[in-house]
């Protein structure tokens, strides 16, 4: 929750407008100074979705011109008050969020954001055929108050400082929740974010329904603002563009981005209007254009964040990551005598995992063919076998990223085949991947964080799961660095400690040992195995048998997406069919020799 | 009955004859997409741009006066093809250059809206830019062919006949003339084979010696030129001024889509369905609606077919 310290600057900042606001008598600026309050939140909508989510939205204007409309029409009408049609416009809004993003967000990357310029262009269309070209709010002499038309324009900016407030606490409240912490993690990594137990549609449905209603609720007081209303003025191009200069200028992804933004580009723009407008028509939007074009080119993470990178940099030089360890050079000597310690457990545990006849083929490929095996409660099972031979991709069916074809996974008991990652994650499935997927710009503590609210019911608790976690792999003296600054072992060890945190009963472990040197590898070989002994069954895989033979109870050997060998360690090194997979037929006269 | 079948046939050449400049305009935005993975929101305006060209060239530059007002049009449409290479090239040379090629493959995700937020800028300052230049009177390039029409028919009987507007005829058999030209550029030359490469694995491109920042700003050029023949075109017919960018962008999205992102032919036969789908949507909807129902079909593709019907799937997840 945001402390009364950090509003410290927002709340002096209000003031100073207000006071700025009350000085103003031109009724003119005093329009520009409620339209850089009606552009921050617009901006603050948008940002509140694609700065978070990282998915671009090119088409807000669809909520900000239903809002808009809501207030004329129902004024029209229904002859309803603006201090009723202004929530009305917000609760619209975030229909219409609701609406567009159940569809939309099956859509990523370019797909999104063309879908999402043509809901305000169709609605353009819609609007102009119901014969709205032009609505005036009709004027309310007898009742100037009860109808928010002020006579003092000073009234207005006050209006919409208030809502300006109120959702840059909102925005502050998201941003150190639950809320926006899974926000964050579907900005820098949807799927690890789902394995992490993250129901991302979700978070991305509750984020457009909050930035709609926001968008609604400042469409509506824009409609009361202005007294006329027409499509091309709140569904044009131009708004949504409106939301995203402000908010890339001033920086994405922080409450101050569209604030700065609004403030710098807004004036400049209505002054160039006031000034050149009549001579010069359309000078607005080349400035505009011309900002987006500066901002990319020059600072494409927005003023917000160069100056901070240049204060941080100032301030201390940053630290120096270490160079990435060399990678192991794969597969030369995989059949080194088994040294692993004995372990009472083997096969004695109830089976926590039974995996039947799984099978998946991309077109002509079958990746994974008929595969089935048991792992029981408290066991490492090592899956290896060569690239392409089909670990990851099993990996892949069994925590809910892809559906087999055929097959069953039983967890626990039941099948859960066709469930997505976030369930799985909830019943207690939890995986690392062999492409690591941190989330660079946040802290260690924080990136195990998302993992810990699988579990937490409060912000607390997932705090001290997190804290729990980061201490289990050994990381706490680093908790509080950037994952950006870390070398390749200490990710994985983060990895690790992100899907701990959610308390998993079954860890699938994609390739955990690959880039790492030998020493780092026993370090981390060192650290499964703890978790093991803590109860945790693991499912580990790697391509390289080295480090495997010393950690796994059993091992199961994949080649081209079957089951070659299921044994114990050194039943499997001694296997004929798996040294040949290896290293080839005449390798297998030698290793019997 | 009569009446139906004469207004379905008339909706239908009106279709096919749109298509045509439609599929071509398609093709400019397809082959930059293609080749580069950029999307360009800057193609209508630079179709724009095309028409303003075509027009000044036409009246301004004594094209009017060398090929007379039948075949001047066309001649300046055509030359306006090189000019707006021109501009193509140096856009892509001074400005998207530097958001896209190997800087931007570290960004992943961001360094995509890097590209489209720069292309949102440049169709602002184009629009509004145009707006100061050009005005904002509706301007349009007359041919005496656009008030002639051929007519076809009589066919059922003595009651059907259809009615094709000359100036909309050539523009459509220019239009699928200058498609066949580009495909077999595409397919045969020395550069349509660069392009390709460039496009399908840019690494493996470089290493056999292809300059891949040059296919981008070639690719780039010649998109922009083939979208502004089509604006060329469609300004033979239709009254024009400096925000019509915004109505063609989404025309062009949908047949792009439509033809699946990355494929010229596809490209070309998605902006001939658009044009189907727009005039054929007139039969049962209000005119106004016309768009609304282009936007609806491209919704519906995005969603149900985002490989689109002609291309295979590009984007992963």
């Amino acid at each position: 929750m945001p402390t009364l310290r950090s509003l410290g600057p927002i709340l002096v900042a209000a003031a100073l407008y207000a006071g700025l606001a009350a000085l103003v008598t031109n009724s003119y600026y005093q329009l520009t100074l409620t339209l850089v309050l009606v552009w921050a939140i617009f901006g603050l909508s948008w940002n509140l979705l694609s700065g978070y989510t990282g998915l671009v939205s090119f088409g807000h204007a669809a909520f900000f011109g239903l809002g808009a409309y809501t207030t004329a029409l129902g004024q029209i009408y229904l002859g309803l008050s603006p201090w009723l049609l202004i929530p009305a416009g917000a609760v619209v809004g975030g229909l219409a969020g609701l609406i567009v993003g159940i569809p939309t967000f099956r859509l990523r990357g370019h797909y999104f954001a063309l879908a999402m310029l043509a809901y305000p262009l169709a609605m353009l269309y819609v609007f102009e055929w119901l014969g709205f070209q032009e609505v005036t709010l009709p004027i309310k002499r007898d009742a100037p108050f009860a109808y928010m038309q002020f006579s003092d324009p000073r009234l207005y900016t006050l209006v919409a400082l208030v809502m300006l407030l109120a959702v840059v606490l909102i925005t502050r409240a998201i941003e150190g929740s639950r809320f926006g912490m899974a926000l964050l993690a579907i900005k820098q990594n949807e799927a690890a974010a789902e394995a992490a137990g993250i129901n991302t549609l979700a978070w991305k449905l509750r984020a457009i329904a909050l930035s709609g209603a926001i968008a609604g609720a400042v469409g509506a007081f824009y409609a009361v603002v202005l007294l006329v209303v027409t499509p091309p003025s709140v569904f044009g191009m131009l708004v949504s563009a409106q939301a995203l200069t402000v908010s890339m200028f001033g920086g994405v992804g922080t409450v101050w981005g569209p604030l700065i933004g609004a403030a710098v580009l807004i004036p400049v723009s209505e002054i160039l209007h006031a000034e050149l407008g009549a001579r010069i028509p359309g000078i607005q939007g080349v400035i505009f254009g011309l900002a987006i074009m500066a901002v990319i080119l020059l600072a494409p993470e927005g003023v917000y964040w160069r100056v901070r990178d240049r204060l941080r940099q100032r301030r201390a030089a940053a630290p120096v990551p270490e160079a990435p360890p060399a990678a192991v050079e794969a597969g030369v000597v995989p059949f080194a005598a088994p040294a692993r310690p004995s372990r009472a457990r083997r096969r004695t545990g109830e089976v926590l995992l039974s995996v039947r006849g799984l099978s998946k083929s991309f077109g002509g490929l079958k990746a994974v063919q008929n595969v089935s095996f048991d792992v029981h409660e408290g066991m490492i099972l090592g899956i290896i076998g060569p690239n392409g031979a089909g670990k990851t991709t099993l990996f892949n069916l069994l925590n809910g990223f892809l559906r087999p074809d055929a097959g069953q996974v039983i967890v626990a008991g039941r099948d859960r085949v066709g469930a997505m990652p976030h369930e799985l994650a909830r019943a207690g499935i939890g995986r690392t991947f062999q492409v690591m997927r941190p989330f660079l710009r946040m802290s260690v503590r924080d990136n195990v964080r998302v993992g810990a609210y699988l579990r937490a019911g409060s912000e607390d608790e997932a705090r001290r799961l997190a804290d729990a976690a980061v201490e289990q792999v050994g990381l706490s003296a680093v908790a509080d660095r950037i994952a950006g600054q870390l070398t390749t072992k200490e990710l994985r060890l983060m990895e690790l400690a992100r899907a701990l945190a959610g308390q998993p009963r079954l860890l699938l472990l994609d390739e955990t040992l690959a880039g790492l040197g030998h020493g780092e590898a026993d370090e981390v070989v060192a650290v499964i195995r703890r978790l093991a002994e803590g109860g945790i069954t693991i499912v580990i895989i790697e391509h390289t048998m080295q480090a495997m033979v010393r950690l796994v109870d059993h091992f199961l050997v994949l080649d081209h997406g079957a089951v070659l060998v299921d044994g114990e360690p050194e039943q499997v090194t001694r296997d004929p069919q798996v040294i040949e997979a290896y290293l080839g037929k005449k390798w297998v006269a030698h290793a019997h020799a | 009955m009569a009446q139906v079948v004469e207004n379905m046939l008339q909706a239908l050449a009106a279709g096919l004859l749109a298509g045509a400049i439609y599929g071509l305009m398609c093709v400019g935005l397809g082959l930059i997409f293609g080749v580069m993975r950029v999307i360009n929101f800057a193609q209508g305006d630079v179709m724009m741009l095309g028409m303003y060209a075509a027009y000044y060239l036409f009246l301004s530059f004594g094209v009017q006066a060398v090929f007379g007002s039948v075949f001047g049009p066309y001649v300046a449409i055509l030359l306006s093809g090189p000019l707006l290479f021109a501009f193509g090239y140096l856009i892509h040379r001074f400005l998207i250059s530097r958001v896209t090629g190997a800087r931007t493959t570290r960004l992943e995700g961001e360094g995509h809206f890097a590209q489209l937020i720069l292309t949102l800028g440049v169709a602002l300052v184009l629009q509004n830019g145009g707006l100061i230049v050009f005005g904002s009177v509706l301007a349009s390039i007359r041919t005496p062919l656009s008030s002639s029409a051929w007519e076809i028919g009589p066919l059922w009987g003595e009651d059907v006949a259809v009615f094709v507007n000359k100036a909309r005829g050539i523009a459509a058999l220019i239009s699928v003339a200058a498609m066949i030209v580009l495909s077999a550029v595409i397919t045969r030359s020395r550069l349509g084979k660069a392009l390709r490469a460039s496009a399908d694995n840019p690494e493996a491109a470089t290493y056999m010696g292809i300059d891949i920042d040059r296919s981008h700003r070639i690719a780039f050029g010649l998109g922009s030129a083939i979208t502004a023949v089509a604006g060329g075109l469609l300004a033979t017919n239709y009254p024009f001024h400096p925000y019509i960018g915004i109505d063609y962008v989404i025309v062009m999205y949908a047949g792009v889509v439509l033809g699946g992102l990355g494929s010229i032919t596809g490209a070309f036969w998605g902006g001939m369905t658009i044009g189907l789908v727009q005039q054929l949507s007139t039969l049962i909807l209000p005119t106004q609606l016309q768009n609304a129902a282009i936007f609806a079909v491209f919704l519906l593709i995005v969603f149900f077919r985002p490989q689109g019907f002609f291309g295979r799937m590009v984007e992963r997840t």
